[in-house]
């Protein structure tokens, strides 16, 4: 198996330069990539996806058959970020999340940057994510998001952006560490020789966070991850974390409110609940503040909250800032609340509520993707230079009708990692997750994240649900760890 | 540990203990009828009995012949106890507890799914034994991967508790439809048949061979005897109801021989009727009697387990407030 007719076909690639010379760091893994024998890394990919299956990992697709679970499709060649890379990401990931904290608690109590007028008033309270329920609420520490996904890409120069803020529920971690396992199972030498920054304390430093949110002063917090149930697409994770952390999965039903308290039932009656890691939406925690039809829900549980009976993780109502149309504004959120530059930029943003913007967008739909600022999963999504001229009139509509509810960014060359496809490679392009977790004390932010794969020749969409895959994300440390020699020099091992 | 956990660990245990009965039911008849020419298409039907689940099939096969029954109970879906359904029940009540059990339990679970679900997709029967077999194999590393890599507390013993439920109220239903069927021929003791037949009968239960080193020769009472009463055979009633019972204990606490709710109460009462029944007695008041009641207050058990565990009431159990430290 090699590399040799690989073509990077002018994209910028994460394992080779231009040239076509491995990045610093990638030639170990490419050189014993190489030096495998014909079919052995189809068979190790073989044997992956068959242990990723025994194993269970997989989500179930919405709208198809309940008994259709599905592998998240899974690529065996690693993606490597240089350490230099990685630390300009973390630290600009901290920033980022800082200020969007600061804006969510300035939104539902003080709002003073509506009214100094950095970010209009009326998009903000209009937008999708904003609740009202939450207005006044002062969560523990000042901390509303506690659990961040903000996705990353690098266009054709090898620039990272920050592409979309998940400040809601955001999910895929259980699959980084999943991955993980099984590439230190199918590549042992090489990742000891590559020197890897470990991700597997994830669930440990989760915990932690968690446990100090707890607001009773007991020694030992009672958390639980709340889940939507088996069907959820997202259950695998859900379920995984749980276990990580040796904390009780709950569901709605687990759960009642009983004299201002949480708690579960069990076996030996009622027992209280601290704190709760959410994978549950706003819309349907507690049928009592949100939506009355909620038959997920807690009664009860936002005034429990409010009291300070009970933490939540994330707080409700941080889909404020995650809002696409907010999204706009962060590069002038992180100067207002931290009077610094964004050290991540976001992609260049058209709002369709700006009149200059809108009739650009609208001259120029073929050349600009364009998004419903309340959709995710890649639905509601127009890719203009793969759209045909009916969908572009489609969309054209749209945006007239609704212009607060429509921004566009131009088609990024999206990055491209190696990808096996049956006996040779081809490139395809990628994102980057990174997960931040921001505890009272400090902020973390896993080395490495979820590397989603467009799987489909050409693909731009990345998402699980459109025909996307994951990769493990190899963040190399900073001296760079063994030389190549040692780990060629066990040949059994690999 | 959370109600809805506990019902899932103990239904998971069940339907794998009531798949491997099924496998063993169709393994053992399969094998008999071969024994047997002529007799092939008169087995099948007293099986299905013995599942319970004669009407269904009435209504969706009509006669049973092997092909048909071996269809409904091993792959039909349409069967809630058909050895496929069961294996996919227990998996989901599996994956719902995904984050309680071990890894290794999920994955010893998942692949018995697979196995099952690839099976059905196949259907190719060239090999039944080792088919019903592997089910069995499947089921025994299950109990094996769970005793030895989960916690032996509460939910492990909810667990124990479903599956020797579960395996009781099987062998009372097997010994009920076989004995009847067999019973004429206690007239011919000694003939060739008659040991093919009694011989099935304790395969059934896997329990051939340690009847052979209890009792020795084939006599239908000591059959009864080994199957309901012994004391440490581990598909008999009485063994399966004494560890439910200390399972029971472990979970609530209360010493042997006491009771604080309604189900240790039903199972109590039930085992001390064991141990002190003989088999006369059994006999006297008649077998079929003896086993029909014994089924009903099993699922009596079944029934007040589920109300005292699994949907607790607010209102009857006061909330306990912890201590603030």
């Amino acid at each position: 198996m090699r590399f040799d007719g690989y073509d990077t076909e002018g994209f910028y690639d994460e394992l080779f330069d231009s040239q076509g010379k491995p990045h610093p760091g990638a030639d170990l893994l490419i050189q014993r990539i190489n030096g495998l024998p014909d079919t052995e890394l189809q068979r190790r990919q073989k044997a992956a996806e068959r242990a990723l299956l025994n194993l269970g990992i997989t989500f179930n697709v919405y709208g198809s058959e309940a008994q259709s679970e599905k592998i998240f499709p899974f690529d065996i060649v690693p993606r490597i970020v240089q350490s230099k890379e990685w630390e300009v990401l973390e630290r600009g990931l901290k920033q980022r999340i800082k200020a969007l904290n600061c804006f969510i608690d300035d939104v539902y109590n003080e709002q003073n940057i509506l009214k100094d007028n950095i970010v209009p008033t009326e998009l903000v309270l209009s937008a999708d994510g904003f609740r009202k329920p939450c207005v006044g609420l002062k969560p523990p520490g000042g901390i509303w998001c506690h659990i961040t996904g903000t996705d990353l890409v690098r266009d054709g120069s090898g620039e990272f952006y920050v592409l979309e803020d998940n400040l809601r529920c955001p999910s895929g971690v259980s699959y980084v560490l999943e991955n993980r396992m099984i590439m230190k199972r199918t590549f042992p030498m090489v990742f000891d020789a590559c020197s890897v920054q470990p991700v597997t304390d994830y669930p440990s430093r989760l915990l932690e966070m968690l446990q100090g949110l707890a607001p009773h002063d007991v020694r030992a917090p009672v958390v639980v991850v709340w889940t939507p149930g088996i069907y959820n697409s997202a259950y695998f994770e859900h379920s995984f974390l749980a276990q990580q952390m040796g904390v009780p999965l709950v569901e709605g039903g687990d759960l009642t409110v009983h004299r201002g308290e949480v708690m579960m039932r069990t076996t030996k009656g009622l027992e209280r609940v601290d704190v709760i890691y959410r994978r549950i939406d706003d819309d349907f925690m507690d049928p009592k503040a949100f939506r009355s039809d909620s038959m997920l829900g807690v009664p009860g549980l936002m005034k429990a909250y409010s009291k300070g009976r009970v933490a939540l993780a994330n707080a409700p109502g941080t889909g404020v800032a995650d809002d696409k149309a907010v999204y706009a504004y962060v590069p002038e959120i992180i100067n207002y609340y931290l009077g610094e530059e964004p050290i991540i930029k976001n992609v260049p943003t058209y709002a369709c509520w700006r009149d200059n913007d809108r009739q650009y967008v609208l001259e120029n739909l073929e050349k600009l993707v364009v998004k419903a600022v309340n959709e995710s999963g890649g639905y509601g999504m127009l890719v203009g230079p793969h759209s045909t001229a009916a969908e572009r009139e489609e969309f054209a509509k749209r945006i007239k009708a609704n212009p607060r509810t429509y921004i566009a960014q131009p088609t990024l060359a999206l990055s491209r990692v190696p990808v096996l496809m049956d006996d040779h490679f081809e490139g395809r392009h990628v994102d980057l997750r990174p997960y931040i977790l921001y505890g009272k004390e400090s902020i973390y932010v896993l080395p490495g994240g979820l590397t989603r794969v467009a799987l489909k020749k050409g693909s731009l969409v990345v998402n699980s649900s459109q025909g996307g895959g994951s990769k493990d994300t190899w963040v190399l440390n900073a001296e760079g760890g063994t030389s190549p020699e040692s780990a060629l020099a066990n040949e059994e091992g690999l | 540990m959370l109600s809805r956990v506990a019902n899932s660990i103990y239904w998971l245990n069940r339907y794998i203990e009531r798949a491997e009965n099924v496998a063993r039911f169709i393994d053992a008849n399969y094998h008999m009828a071969l024994d047997i020419p002529g007799m092939d298409s008169d087995q099948w039907q007293p099986l299905i009995n013995t599942t319970g689940d004669h009407e269904l099939f009435k209504k969706l096969y009509g006669e049973a012949t092997r092909e048909n029954a071996i269809e409904f109970l091993t792959f039909d879906r349409n069967n809630p106890n058909s050895i496929y359904s069961c294996v996919r029940s227990a998996r989901e009540n599996g994956r719902s507890v995904r984050e309680y059990v071990s890894s290794e339990m999920w994955e010893q679970l998942n692949t018995f799914y697979l196995m099952i679900n690839d099976a059905a997709k196949e259907k190719t029967m060239d090999l039944p034994h080792q088919f019903f077999v592997n089910i069995m194999n499947a089921s025994h590393a299950f109990i094996g991967v769970t005793d030895s890599t989960m916690n032996h507390g509460e939910g492990w013993h909810f667990g124990r508790m479903g599956r020797m439920l579960e395996r009781a109220d099987k062998t009372t239903r097997l010994l009920d439809v076989k004995y009847f069927i067999l019973l004429p021929s206690v007239d011919y003791v000694g003939s060739a048949y008659d040991n093919i037949l009694w011989g099935a009968l304790l395969r059934s239960a896997s329990a051939f061979e340690m009847y052979r080193k209890r009792h020795g020769r084939i006599d239908p009472k000591k059959i009864v005897d080994f199957l309901v009463l012994d004391a440490n055979f581990p598909r008999a009633v009485h063994y399966c109801l004494t560890t439910a019972t200390i399972s029971m204990c472990n979970i609530t606490g209360s010493p042997r021989g006491t009771f604080a709710n309604k189900a240790e109460q039903s199972l109590g009462r039930l085992l001390t009727e064991f141990q002190y029944a003989s088999l006369e007695e059994i006999f006297e008041n008649g077998l079929h009697q003896y086993l029909d009641n014994t089924q009903t207050r099993i699922n009596a058990v079944g029934a007040a387990v589920q109300d005292v565990f699994f949907s607790p009431k607010v209102t009857e159990t006061p909330a306990i407030p912890r201590a603030m430290e």
